[in-house]
């Protein structure tokens, strides 16, 4: 434990922390150019090459707004709120391994924050505190819109965090651990997606509800709800619950990218460690292009369905899936039989599909009226 | 090195304002409120007691506590939903006001 | 005095206070949140007492699920903002006469018990205890008897939940 130690510390937390930053500035320009380009406009594309320069004047914009605070709100709740949901998004990535090591001045360093033993656990426990922010939002500000909206939120996340939680275990069964690092080791033969490519739709499924996107923003769905928790909140205080926004999403996208799709893997990474943060955030931009994609495309589900979706479909089809990955790792182990290894995305498939015909079913229901 | 003892009046001390909070509050989710600052106390000696005793040989004091986890959840949905059970029908939590047997 | 007492001792003293604003806040929504940070304060001693596995399952469920229900439940059983009448009932001393006389009780009784101030032995190096009590909690010789009917006592405990809470039309 000597100083350099804590300094290697810090710098890297900081630059993390800037990452995430200027991703989030970044996330933002793209995701506008991007539902642009599929909504056949051009998006932002005046201030500097492309529109490049947008977020810095977005950002100058917002902090020198001039700040409300309504003379009805809970004060110190009500100013904690937006803090208790920017931290948790900015600390959730410690624990996401941007790469393996490299030697810098005769110093080996790695290219993680931190190494938990537990770290997928503490993934879990801090994406639980984030729900925080968003119900004490919601309260705080004494307006019902904004109390229902943060209600609607926190009773949303604590129910997808479950499908989360189960599609999480699906990993660490196939990666024999708990540790992240270990978790990307295993997938250097194989991506996990390829051994269980439903419960990677599922954990993605799982994140866009626990990050409120669409097509499950019904927290600040406008239409119904003004602006949801937020909707007595302007200026700086706004931008945090944007900025938590796009940093989980960022983050949420680096974990799955870690989870299902091999992480900082790629060719040549082991000659070159330096190439592993790039291999991650092509991953990732690829992967939140999804996330915008489905913005752009798909309408947004109802407050009871999203809840029967998250209770009635989800979560069993979570549960099957990890049944059928710990049972088929058994077999394959017990019997000595790689077939029973491959078995478990065919059955995945297959227990996908009946879900799909249940979901099929069950809207045809209630479009003849027959509930 | 932190001998057992301190853990041990932490608890203690924890427990009995837990008791206290479940004693002396009207309203019926601040008793629940209490409750959970007893069963943690429990739970922080069952810890101790593995952690100085047999952390080595046995895993009985984690497993208990992990029990007692689900058991404290378990006891929230529950009482968390007869106190909005009764909140709708007669419109108050207070534990005092309570005070019928049927309605 | 060592660098972990040290630590012990602001743990507990923040843990300590925690409780006491919990049991004594007028504002029940304040009150929960006081419950949050000794939660909170509790997973930090399990951590100090090398139990991570423990201290990370308090932060998910105590503070990710049961705390939230506590919040949900005071928004749900409010009328208003304002919390009116006292909170307390008019015997507060004898319940905290009861309580004190616990603590000492159980001080004294503790204080008699012959391995009170024990010290733990060191852990090795390299001790992991999250597979330890995984193998613990399926196998057969040790607890899976228990595990088996915490898990029977949870869907009991959620479709009771349900039955209770369901509002009949």
């Amino acid at each position: 434990m000597d100083w350099t130690m804590w300094v290697e510390w810090i710098v890297k937390g900081f630059v993390l922390c800037l990452i995430l930053l200027t991703g989030f500035a970044y996330l933002t320009w793209y995701e506008r150019r991007a539902l642009a380009r599929i909504q056949v406009r051009v998006g932002p594309n005046r201030a500097g090459y492309q529109g490049l320069l947008q977020p810095i004047a977005d950002a100058v914009k917002l902090i020198f707004k001039e700040e409300l605070t309504p003379g009805h709100v809970y004060k110190v709740v009500f100013i904690l709120a937006p803090v208790l949901t920017v931290v948790p998004s900015l600390v959730l990535a410690a624990v996401v391994p941007l790469g393996t090591s490299f030697n810098l001045f005769g110093r080996e360093i790695t290219l993680y924050v931190a190494d938990v033993n537990v770290g997928i656990l503490y993934l879990t426990s801090i994406a639980s505190i984030a729900v925080y922010g968003i119900v004490l939002a919601g309260w705080s500000s004494n307006n019902k819109y904004a109390m229902l909206g943060g209600i609607r939120s926190s009773a949303q996340m604590i129910s997808y965090e479950l499908t989360l939680g189960l599609s999480f275990v699906t990993a660490i069964i196939l990666g024999n651990s708990m540790n992240m690092i270990d978790i990307v080791n295993e997938q250097r033969g194989l991506w996990f997606v390829v051994i269980q490519p439903v419960g990677a739709l599922i954990f993605w499924i799982a994140t866009l509800a626990e990050v409120n996107r669409a097509p499950f923003d019904m927290p600040e769905a406008e239409q119904e709800l003004t602006a949801g928790y937020h909707a007595e909140y302007s200026g700086m205080k706004f931008a945090l619950f944007f900025m938590a926004e796009y940093q989980k999403m960022i983050v949420i996208s680096m974990i799955l990218a870690t989870l299902f799709f091999g992480g900082y893997l790629g060719p040549f990474v082991d000659q070159v460690p330096l190439l592993g943060p790039v291999y991650l955030f092509a991953k990732v931009i690829i992967l939140l292009f999804g996330m915008i994609w489905v913005r752009a495309t798909w309408p947004r589900i109802r407050y009871d369905r999203l809840m029967s979706f998250g209770w009635k479909i989800l979560l069993p089809l979570s549960l099957a899936i990890a049944f059928i990955t710990a049972t088929g790792i058994l077999l394959a182990d017990v019997l000595n039989n790689q077939l029973f290894f491959w078995s478990i995305p065919v059955v995945s498939i297959i227990a996908l599909l009946v879900a799909v015909a249940f979901i099929y079913r069950d809207l045809r229901r209630k479009s003849h009226g027959r509930i | 090195m932190v001998p057992l003892s301190w853990y041990l009046t932490l608890a203690a001390a924890l427990f009995s304002i837990g008791l206290f909070g479940v004693l002396v509050r009207r309203n019926a989710v601040a008793i629940l409120l209490g409750v959970e600052l007893m069963l943690n106390a429990v739970n922080i000696n069952l810890v101790a007691f593995w952690r100085y005793s047999d952390a080595l040989t046995s895993m009985g004091g984690q497993v208990f506590a992990i029990i007692v986890f689900a058991v404290a959840a378990a006891e929230v949905s529950v009482g968390l939903a007869l106190v909005i059970s009764a909140y709708r029908r007669r419109n108050t939590v207070i534990a005092d006001e309570l005070d019928m047997l049927k309605w | 005095m060592t660098g972990a007492q040290i630590i012990f001792i602001v743990v507990a003293l923040y843990t300590l206070g925690s409780a006491l604003m919990v049991v004594t806040t007028r504002n029940l929504i304040h009150a929960a949140l006081w419950l949050v940070s000794t939660l909170f304060g509790v997973a930090v001693t399990y951590a100090l007492m090398n139990a991570n596995f423990i201290a990370v399952v308090q932060v998910v469920v105590y503070i990710g699920a049961i705390a939230i229900l506590f919040i949900f439940a005071v928004m749900l059983t409010r009328k208003d903002m304002r919390d009116s009448g006292p909170q307390m009932n008019k015997n507060w001393w004898l319940g905290a006469l009861v309580a004190v006389l616990v603590f000492a009780g159980l001080a004294f009784m503790l204080s008699g018990w012959s391995g009170f101030s024990k010290v733990a032995a060191d852990l090795p190096s390299g001790f992991d205890s999250v597979s330890l009590l995984g193998e613990a909690l399926v196998s057969p010789q040790a607890y899976v008897l228990p595990f088996e009917v915490a898990s029977v006592l949870l869907l009991a405990a959620l479709v009771g939940a349900v039955y209770v809470a369901f509002n009949r039309k």
